[in-house]
């Protein structure tokens, strides 16, 4: 398996962005729509590429430092993340801190450049998205936390190696329970209904949106780019999680991965079509409800 | 040597007693580099060497001796005493300028403060202890009233007296009543009574938690950090919160080192102090709108932190999982340094503004960063640091504590897992507040636009103030680059604390650095990539041009600075979420009517535990002790009525 290091961060670097066109593909289908290009996340980015960008007057290099930050940091992410049974380029003791902290880095700069604007409503997106994260990273922590109880080793890639059918078996309600820590995460970090709209068009409900609205050009496609490849890395901790193919054959182990991923996809897109936003005032007990049913996963394992 | 270096530093305090002289100003901070600098080589040669220095000399009051020791534990608490003392040094001469005569005195209790951490780390006496400790808490008294005249002043710095003493009380019963049972005031001597007697450490334990804790801020005990330092001189806010509080962990730590094998519940207790300090302090820091008093009630979280680094030794020590009470040490002492560092930047840095826009008002700010790029930077990479963000030395110190937390998960006793997952979701809480007190903090400051004039004129401080604050910006910056060393390097301190043989302790830590190792990697190719990434768009805004324009105002045109965000309305859904702990009071006057005139919205974030425990308390106590008033009738004869009844009452006694 030593050899497979490039195939988690080649897979999120290609793909990521078509799992956001698979998500609103499927919501188009459900609404009976024909729905955008499978491809358009792409062109979207590209497009942004292209273009040149448009600053606030207050704006100091902060704001432009935002975006890079954020996007360097999921990067160097990759490098720590296994994709199902394959193994990250990099592994060690307590890596799962680091991604943990990698996170944190790029949130507190996207935050910071959103304050850099000084605009009334991007300070509203950023308080909110402080806040939430504030309760997201305890749950993402439990969740992690249960994984390394369950099996034995406190390093992203041996944690994942070690998920088999058996293990299921072995730890079918704490693994379970921990799949929907990690799904909601997957909702709560991606701008996700029910959380987030990320088509809403009125400022005052947004929360991710809403900090990036005066970004543009390569600046925007950096945000975009990068949002892609955060869903991909909430995602492959979740599908890693519950596709528990094993095989030591990558081709096996990779391509259910993908498969994976795309129903993941599927379902996000599912679940946007079927569910209204939370109010905000309820979005801190849907991250706290999910933090709590890790940590019940975590006292079932141990009694 | 070492001696030398006190001695130095006390010569030259007295220097400064010269207050008229104009001189005063550049003797005290001669005299402050120069001492802190001779005694931080010293420090670093008693680290580097390994070894124990000792001074003894002959006392000529009874009851004690003059007996100064540093060992590992000693010499790595002198780290942030001497030098943040030497930055301080560098800063205060321009952020005092023009303060008159009241300056002298600050240099000069400053030095005195500087001087008593130091004797206090260094003593190896209970007596010489005791009486640094109270020079130690009287000095930053001074220092805080040095704005004497306005009444909100006098009331913080004489919280601050009462609660320090409150501390110093449990201090001196522990040292009574174990150096009445050790019959010597001599630390080893101690140390032969409380080894083989559970019952006894365990007293005096609890004794030293209460004592040095409320030294070092924890919560209830915490109330007096909030008040004290937004009102003293900013170099000394950063001393005090970078060294003074981190000398109550040190006590903490050296009675720990006397005492005998800790039980489990030692470790727990210490973790719940450590885990809701943490939690309680930075809630109170996200409500805040003073900008100092903020950082004060980050100091209070970061204690917080410290306390669960050593719990968790504690817990590990008891269970005999080595490798766990190592990295639980090695965590809480790292977060010592640290802390002196990102915190005492803050300080200066929050210093700096004072000095500069005239306001620590959070909602009196804004746009800082462009009048002041270098200040501002720092602040930055201050603000980073102590969210505990890759790759700064914040981040070594909460990964050794994550580290810590998940090594305890996978051990197979169930209480040790249990407590790696409350380590582990306190930090993750704690984390996740600090990013967004942090962001508040710095985003309102130095981002958007001024909201006052004052702001809005602002200039960049002098260039010692931008150094002082620039080498602690570069410290942050070093010890997160060289992590695995910095992790490598506590391995004497370590043994010292732990009382673990030495080339375990070396093993144990190796266990953690290597992987360290290989974070920084990550955070290498980090750099690279974001390197790269700002190439490329560098490389296309040069052909593709920016332009520059209003902000998005959801198409209203005349945005004015006062419509930006406020720091109260960022903190508001976390403040309502935790409203069980954070009692903020609001005062609303909405608008009404068809035509709305004036409508007001104020909110005040006091602290519930002192308005609601102490307060209360204290009424009654001052009701109780104003009975006594009766024997103080205020006429001389009485005294000396008094003086000679305990005189012959003595004498009978005598004659018995």
């Amino acid at each position: 398996m030593q050899n497979h290091w490039f195939v988690s961060p080649v897979c999120a670097l290609l793909l990521a962005p078509l799992l956001l066109g698979i998500v609103n593909r499927t919501k188009a289908f459900v609404a009976g729509r024909r729905g955008p290009p499978l491809l358009q996340p792409y062109w979207d980015v590209a497009k942004c590429l292209r273009r040149g960008a448009v600053y606030g007057n207050a704006t100091s290099r902060v704001f432009r430092l935002g975006p890079v930050v954020n996007l360097a940091s999921l990067a160097a992410g990759l490098l720590i993340l296994p994709f199902g049974g394959i193994a990250a380029a990099a592994s060690f003791p307590g890596d799962l801190i680091v991604l943990v902290g990698l996170f944190a880095l790029g949130r507190f700069a996207i935050v910071l450049a959103a304050l850099d604007t000084g605009s009334s409503f991007e300070g509203m997106g950023a308080s909110r998205e402080v806040h939430f994260a504030a309760l997201a990273e305890p749950a993402l922590l439990v969740a992690l936390a249960t994984l390394v109880r369950v099996t034995g080793v406190f390093s992203l890639t041996p944690v994942y190696g070690a998920i088999t059918i058996a293990t299921w078996a072995h730890a079918l309600p704490t693994l379970a329970l921990v799949a929907v820590t990690f799904l909601v995460l997957e909702l709560v970090e991606n701008t996700r209904i029910p959380v987030d709209d990320p088509t809403t068009h009125l400022e005052l409900t947004m929360i991710h949106e809403v900090m990036v609205l005066d970004h543009s050009g390569p600046d925007l496609a950096y945000i975009q780019y990068a949002a892609a490849l955060k869903m991909w890395m909430l995602g492959s901790l979740f599908v890693g999680l519950v596709v528990p193919v094993r095989s030591g054959n990558p081709w096996l182990d990779g391509g259910a991965a993908l498969l994976g991923m795309a129903v993941l996809a599927v379902a996000v897109g599912m679940v946007e079509s079927a569910m209204a936003r939370y109010r905000l005032v309820q979005v801190p007990q849907f991250i706290v409800g999910a933090a709590t049913l890790s940590a019940v996963a975590f006292i079932v394992f141990l009694v | 040597m070492l001696s030398l270096a006190l001695l130095f530093l006390g010569g030259l305090i007295a220097i400064v007693f010269r207050r008229r002289v104009g001189l005063a100003q550049s003797f005290g901070q001669i005299g402050a580099i120069s001492g802190s600098a001779l005694g931080l080589f010293a420090a670093i040669r008693v680290l580097i060497d390994g070894g124990v220095q000792q001074v003894s000399a002959a006392w000529p009051m009874p009851g004690g001796g003059l007996h100064l020791q540093v060992d590992a534990l000693s010499a790595f608490f002198l780290l942030p005493v001497f030098g943040l003392s030497v930055v301080t040094g560098v800063y205060g001469r321009s952020y005092l300028a023009g303060r008159g005569e009241g300056s002298a005195a600050t240099w000069f209790h400053l030095n005195l403060l500087t001087a008593a951490m130091a004797l206090v780390i260094t003593a190896h006496d209970g007596l010489l202890f005791l009486l640094a400790w109270e020079i130690m808490a009287l000095s930053p008294f001074f220092l805080v009233i040095f704005d004497d005249r306005t009444a909100s002043v006098r009331h913080a710095a004489w919280t601050y007296l009462a609660a320090t003493h409150l501390g110093t009380v449990f201090l001196l019963v522990l040292f009574v009543l174990v150096g009445g049972l050790a019959g010597t005031s001599d630390f080893s001597g101690y140390a032969a009574v409380l080894r083989d007697n559970p019952a006894l450490s365990s007293a005096v334990f609890l004794l030293a938690v209460a004592g040095f804790g409320s030294k070092a801020g924890i919560v209830p005990a915490h109330v007096w950090l909030p008040e004290a330092h937004p009102v003293a001189p900013s170099h000394a806010s950063a001393l005090m919160s970078g060294a003074m509080i981190k000398v109550g962990i040190y006590g903490l730590l050296r009675i720990l080192t006397l005492l005998g094998p800790p039980p489990t519940w030692w470790g727990w207790l210490l973790i719940a102090i450590g885990a809701s300090t943490g939690v309680v302090g930075i809630l109170y820091a996200v409500a805040q709108h003073d900008l100092k008093r903020l950082l004060a009630y980050s100091s209070v979280e970061n204690i917080g932190i410290i306390l669960l680094g050593i719990g968790v030794g504690l817990l590990g020590l008891a269970e005999g999982t080595v490798t766990l009470a190592v990295i639980g040490f090695a965590a809480g002492l790292l977060h010592v340094l640290n802390h002196a560092m990102f915190k005492g930047l803050l300080f200066l840095g929050a210093g700096a503004v004072q000095h500069a826009a005239h306001s620590l008002e959070l909602d009196r700010l804004g746009g800082l960063l462009k009048r002041m790029p270098w200040t501002g930077a720092a602040f930055l990479i201050g603000a980073a640091a102590i969210v505990g963000l890759p790759p700064l030395n914040g981040f070594v110190g909460e990964y050794l504590l994550f580290y810590a937390g998940f090594f305890g998960l996978v051990q197979a006793p169930v209480n040790v897992g249990v407590a790696g997952l409350i380590v582990l979701v306190a930090m993750g809480l704690i984390s996740g507040l600090a990013a967004a007190c942090f962001a508040k903090a710095f985003g309102i400051v130095f981002l958007g636009t001024a909201r006052s004039r004052e702001a809005e004129e602002a200039h960049e401080s002098p260039g010692p103030m931008r150094w002082a604050v620039a080498i602690l910006a570069l410290l942050c910056v070093a010890i997160g680059a060289a992590a695995p060393l910095a992790v490598s390097a506590l391995a004497g301190v370590v043994a010292t604390a732990t009382g673990l043989p030495p080339a375990g302790v070396r093993a144990s830590l190796a266990s953690v650095a290597n992987p360290l190792g290989a974070a920084v990697v990550v955070f290498a190719v980090m750099v690279v990539v974001a390197a790269l990434v700002w190439a490329l768009r560098a490389w296309r805004l040069r052909r593709m041009g920016i332009r520059r324009a209003p902000v998005w105002g959801c198409g209203f045109q005349q945005p004015t600075s006062r419509m930006q965000y406020t720091a109260s309305s960022f903190a508001q859904p976390l403040t309502t979420q935790f409203r069980l702990f954070v009692r903020n009071r609001e005062i609303l006057i909405p608008p009404s009517g068809y035509f709305p005139a004036a409508s007001s919205y104020a909110s005040d974030s006091g602290d519930p535990f002192l308005r609601l425990l102490f307060a209360p308390s204290f009424r009654w106590f001052s009701r109780v002790i104003s009975r006594m008033n009766v024997v103080q009738p205020g006429h001389i004869h009485v005294y000396v009525l008094y003086l000679a009844a305990t005189l012959v009452a003595l004498l009978i006694w005598a004659s018995l």
